[in-house]
């Protein structure tokens, strides 16, 4: 430390007598562009930013996401942990029934209105440590500017995680003979016929019902 | 003898010194070692313990090391822990808490270790997360991770014990501070411990737990007069004391967490008992309400009316704006405005037929708004035209006992006096129509301090739960009964009588002097019990044609000068109508026009006549201005419907019966007005601001009681009955409005009568019985029951079918029954 102070500090005394006299003063005009010209040869650290796009670091805090279980359940029971955590006062959550008409989640409860405000959120991730489903994590997605606020506070629709084939639409009833522990513990892996039913029978139309009928077949065959 | 509380009599309790934790201190005899404890600032943790009841030492949290001096005076440490609610102290006690004793801080952790065994540990969707005592003690009390790694004893969750109480048996750790509660408090012990050991839990009767393979019990099962599993009237208390989530309420189930809720001390708006409730609200809207803490008045109790009927306030008929009439000739459909526009149709309306109005100001509102009436009828009016009672009873007698005795007379009769008297309840059906009082006379009976006897056609459950002896009356007879008793109560005179007078004793011709006549004789002191939440408030502010406010008699000189000196305004000499001549003077066209309050139309003698009335006084070119809360039949006929607010948005004071003044600050901070804020706008819009100043209550000549003479009781014919009818706590009333989960505890409505009168009209065996008045008939299941006879009993507006209402008929009328 103290060596490279004093090299610090000797440095000019040393250039002035070095470059003394009519060439020195010949190179002083562009003597100041010796860091541009020495970074020339460096490596480049500029990201081309939106042409070029670098993947963030795997565990990076971004956008939110509220995940489901294979068979398509939300993982989100409603419990506001998150809000709770949350020391910006970002996120807000109303709990409500499952009933077996309107199963969203397993269990009793589900997350009936879940919103995240953008604006206010300062993703620390003590929502999602919080989360005792491991229903709220966070992406790597972090483009969250927008002309509106109300467009910047999320809602369940666009934080809840798509139905990837062959989940099934939700509500539908758990997997029969099961408890939330079960699915907690992963032993739910996709959909039943007996859900693939009840979802025929409610909502014949639903277009997550061809691709849980195949998922269900190559579960059987296997 | 082990008490929660010392006995409030002037007896002195011996002092008794202990040591707690090396403190020294001096308790009253018979003090738990829990309380003394908490004299001194050190919180054992517990869970059963509940200062209002009685000790059970069920959930062994508080066990602490206890050592006591023998003969010889040396201490001896008892073998084992004990339980400090149910120990009471002995002279030269050493108590140890968990703070300075290695034994009680083990014995706690190893007691929260298995309450926690069969706990599901479901905070995250438990309602009582966040608020829950048990949560609470295992976080500063419990182990870090659990050692439990066997399977959980589960029930099938959660159990509807009614359509609003739901129990989950896994979350219970089996303090029965609920069945204590029903049992010890309430009266209605609908749950109930049941099965052994690890099984343990909280049930209905269920056979099927039980263990009764389809029979009966030996016993009698605790059935209501409807002949199905009760329902108590003050469940949703138990949610409130289980200090686990076992117990939780159908309407706020899911709806919010504790940290979400801000909390306003408020006061209840359904009777007039003033009992302190809290009111949680999230975002503008109020998610529940939960008893308050004052020992003066309720306690820590609130009924199931005043705890969970409150979205009335938010129904979806809520005036949001002023409505005036469409058109030139102000004959069209009623249309919004804005206030200024509706101040001024109304200002000019009124103020073209000044000296010919009346004002029906209803018994809901605060003493602010009672007063701001008073003020408006008198001044801006010009009238004594006025009268609070929007009832199908009360005349000329009874303004003349609440101008006598009531108005004015200050706190009189409190709940505390109620504790430890020899109550004749007359005209009233406390568990109905006045909780606060039920539950504090049922404390009095208890501990037999209190005596009730209640006069009335039949010893109903809740006069059986408070032991009552029955003066048996049928209606009608009520002031010969009461003439005809000299003494009540069963002490010989060493405890304080108090007679109670419901305002349903009106409805009797001559009760309401009888009552007061015995309560000369015996030396009783009077009580007035109105239903309402504003009535007493009504009758101190004056809101009858012969009384002023505080008390002054319109006729008196000298309290018109007072009132005027106040006001700066005389008011009118000449006494005014009364409701009854207020609708006839309307629908004869004498006044030009109405002011209606609070006033709904189906409480009105005869609500047929006096929509006539209010629909004739318009055709004759009157006005009706109505100031409510939500569209009504009333507001469907105004010329200008001036919106008011409901007590969660206004800030006002209510008086209870006693006459308490119990003020409460608004809820929510909106642009709507109160009534007294309304009248003052349209007092100024008129031209003759409303005085604003307040009298104390009158010194001079009261209004002397009349003394009326009963007339003689009706006397049924072949194929007649008496009518008797009061209103139930949850009927079909509009504050209940958009609450279902409540609406499923009500009672069912039947029809009572005794066997001898069942059997004098031929109905011997009949299951349902038709009982037809002057406006309509209604057929009920029959239930035999201690009525006296020739009396049918009828609900006057249950909620799930029609009642006496419909009927048309009051209770003393002769209706006709058929099988």
């Amino acid at each position: 430390m103290s060596e490279s102070s004093e090299r610090a500090g000797g440095q000019p005394e040393e250039k002035r007598r070095g470059l003394g006299g009519a060439i020195g003063d010949l190179l002083a005009p562009v003597a100041g562009f010796g860091v541009t010209f020495s970074n020339m040869f460096r490596p480049t650290v500029t990201e081309q930013y939106p042409y070029v796009r670098h993947p963030t670091a795997p565990r990076y805090h971004g956008r939110h996401q509220l995940n489901r279980y294979p068979d398509g359940l939300e993982k989100c029971i409603g419990c506001e942990l998150c809000a709770w955590a949350c020391p910006a006062d970002a996120i807000f959550v109303e709990g409500a029934d499952n009933t077996p008409e309107n199963q969203h989640s397993p269990g009793e409860r589900y997350g009936a209105v879940y919103q995240i405000n953008y604006l206010r959120c300062i993703f620390c991730g003590l929502c999602i440590e919080a989360c005792p489903t491991r229903a709220l994590t966070m992406g790597n997605d972090f483009e969250l500017a927008g002309p509106t606020r109300e467009g910047l506070i999320f809602t369940k629709e666009e934080l809840l995680a798509p139905l990837t084939q062959g989940m099934l639409g939700v509500p539908h009833p758990m997997v029969e003979g099961t408890t939330d522990r079960d699915y907690y513990r992963g032993e739910v892996t996709g959909p039943t016929a007996d859900q693939i039913a009840w979802v025929e029978r409610e909502r014949p139309e639903d277009p997550t019902l061809e691709g849980a009928r195949q998922a269900a077949a190559t579960k059987a065959v296997r | 003898m082990t008490t929660t509380q010392p006995a409030p009599t002037g007896q002195v309790v011996p002092l008794v010194e202990v040591t707690i934790d090396g403190v020294r201190t001096e308790v009253p005899k018979g003090t738990l070692v829990i309380r003394a404890a908490e004299d001194i600032g050190i919180a054992i943790p517990r869970f059963c313990d509940h200062p209002l009841l009685k000790p059970a030492g069920a959930c062994r949290q508080c066990l602490v090391e206890v050592a006591t001096p023998d003969r010889e005076g040396t201490l001896r440490t008892m073998p084992k822990p004990q339980a400090s609610c149910t120990l009471e102290v002995s002279p030269g006690m050493v108590v140890s808490t968990q703070l300075t004793s290695e034994v009680a801080d083990k014995a706690q952790h190893g007691v929260m270790e298995f309450l926690l065994i069969n706990h599901p540990l479901d905070c995250p969707i438990c309602d009582k997360g966040g608020e829950c005592p048990l949560q609470n003690q295992a976080m500063a009390h419990g182990r870090a991770t659990t050692r439990f790694v066997d399977v959980k004893r589960t029930y099938p969750k959660p159990l509807a014990i009614s359509t609003q109480i739901l129990l989950d048996r896994e979350r219970c750790i089996l303090c029965q501070r609920c069945t204590r509660f029903s049992d010890e408090i309430a009266g209605d012990p609908f749950i109930e411990l049941q099965m052994r050991g690890a099984r343990q839990q909280i049930g209905t009767f269920d056979s099927g737990v039980l263990g009764f393979a389809g029979d009966a019990p030996v016993g009698a099962a605790e059935l209501d007069d409807s002949g199905r599993p009760f329902a108590s009237y003050f469940s949703g208390n138990t949610i409130q004391i289980c200090p686990v989530g076992a117990l939780t309420s159908a309407a706020y189930r899911f709806r919010a967490r504790p940290f979400d809720l801000v909390s306003v001390p408020s006061i209840a708006e359904h009777d007039a008992c003033g009992a302190a409730i809290r009111i949680d609200h999230r975002r503008g809207v109020v998610l529940r309400r939960l008893a308050g803490d004052d020992p003066a008045v309720n306690e820590e109790w609130i009924s199931d009316k005043d705890r969970f009927a409150f979205r009335w306030q938010v129904a979806a008929d809520r005036l949001v704006a002023p409505l005036v009439r469409d058109g030139e000739d102000g004959s069209g459909p009623l249309v919004e405005t804005s206030w200024a526009d509706a101040l001024d149709v109304a200002a000019t309306l009124l103020a073209q037929r000044r000296g010919s109005l009346a004002a029906l100001p209803g018994g809901r509102g605060t003493l602010e708004d009672a007063l701001a009436w008073s003020a408006f009828t008198r001044v801006v009016l010009g009238t004594n035209d006025v009268d609070f009672r929007s009832r199908a009873y009360g005349g000329a007698e009874e303004a003349d006992h609440l101008a006598a005795r009531v108005a004015g007379s200050g706190l009189d009769v409190t709940y505390a006096d109620l504790d430890g008297a020899d109550v004749l309840l007359a005209g009233l059906e406390p568990e109905e129509e006045a909780a606060t009082i039920f539950l504090r006379l049922r404390k009095g009976v208890l501990a037999a301090r209190t005596h009730v006897t209640v006069l009335g056609p039949y010893l109903t459950r809740g006069s059986a739960k408070l032991r009552a002896t029955l003066l048996p009356a049928a209606p009608g007879t009520e002031a010969e009964v009461l003439e005809a008793t000299d003494t009540f109560g069963a002490s010989d005179g060493d405890r304080p009588r108090i007679v109670l007078v419901g305002e349903r004793l009106a409805a009797a011709p001559g009760g309401l002097t009888a009552a007061a006549a015995l309560a000369e004789r015996t030396g009783a002191r009077l009580a007035w019990v109105p239903r309402r939440a504003g009535d007493r408030a009504a009758v101190e502010a004056g809101l009858l044609p012969i009384l002023l406010p505080g008390g002054r008699p319109v006729a008196d000189e000298s309290a018109r000068a007072e009132v005027a000196a106040a006001w700066g305004v005389t008011p009118p000499a000449a006494p005014g109508r009364d409701l009854a001549g207020i609708l006839d003077a309307l629908r004869a066209g004498e006044l030009a026009g109405v002011v209606v309050g609070g006033v709904e139309l189906e409480d009105l003698p005869d609500p047929a006549a006096a929509l006539a009335a209010l629909e004739a006084v318009r055709a004759a070119g009157g006005v009706v201005v109505s100031l409510e809360v939500r569209r009504s039949a009333i507001t469907e006929l105004a010329d200008v419907v001036l919106p008011v607010a409901p007590p969660a948005e206004k800030a006002g004071t209510f008086l209870t019966w006693e006459g308490r003044p119990r003020a409460f600050a608004a809820v929510f901070d909106t642009a709507a007005l109160g009534d007294a804020a309304v009248l003052g706008l349209l007092a100024e819009e008129i031209g003759t601001p409303l005085p604003d100043a307040s009298m104390p209550a009158w010194r001079g000549q009261r209004v002397a009681a009349a003394r009326l003479d009963a007339p003689a009781p009706p006397e049924p014919g072949p194929g007649q009955a008496v009518l008797a009818t009061w209103r139930l706590l949850l009927d079909a009333g509009r504050g209940q409005d958009d609450e279902p989960h409540l609406a499923g505890t009500a009672r069912r409505a039947v029809a009572l009568m005794a066997e001898s009168t069942a059997r004098g009209l031929g109905l011997q065996g009949a299951a349902e019985v038709t009982v037809r008045g002057p406006r309509g008939s209604v057929t009920l299941p029959l239930v035999l029951a201690g009525v006296v006879d020739g009396v049918v009993w009828l609900p006057f507006s249950p909620r799930e079918r029609a009642g006496a209402a419909a009927l048309g008929a009051q209770s003393g009328d002769i209706v006709e029954v058929t099988a």
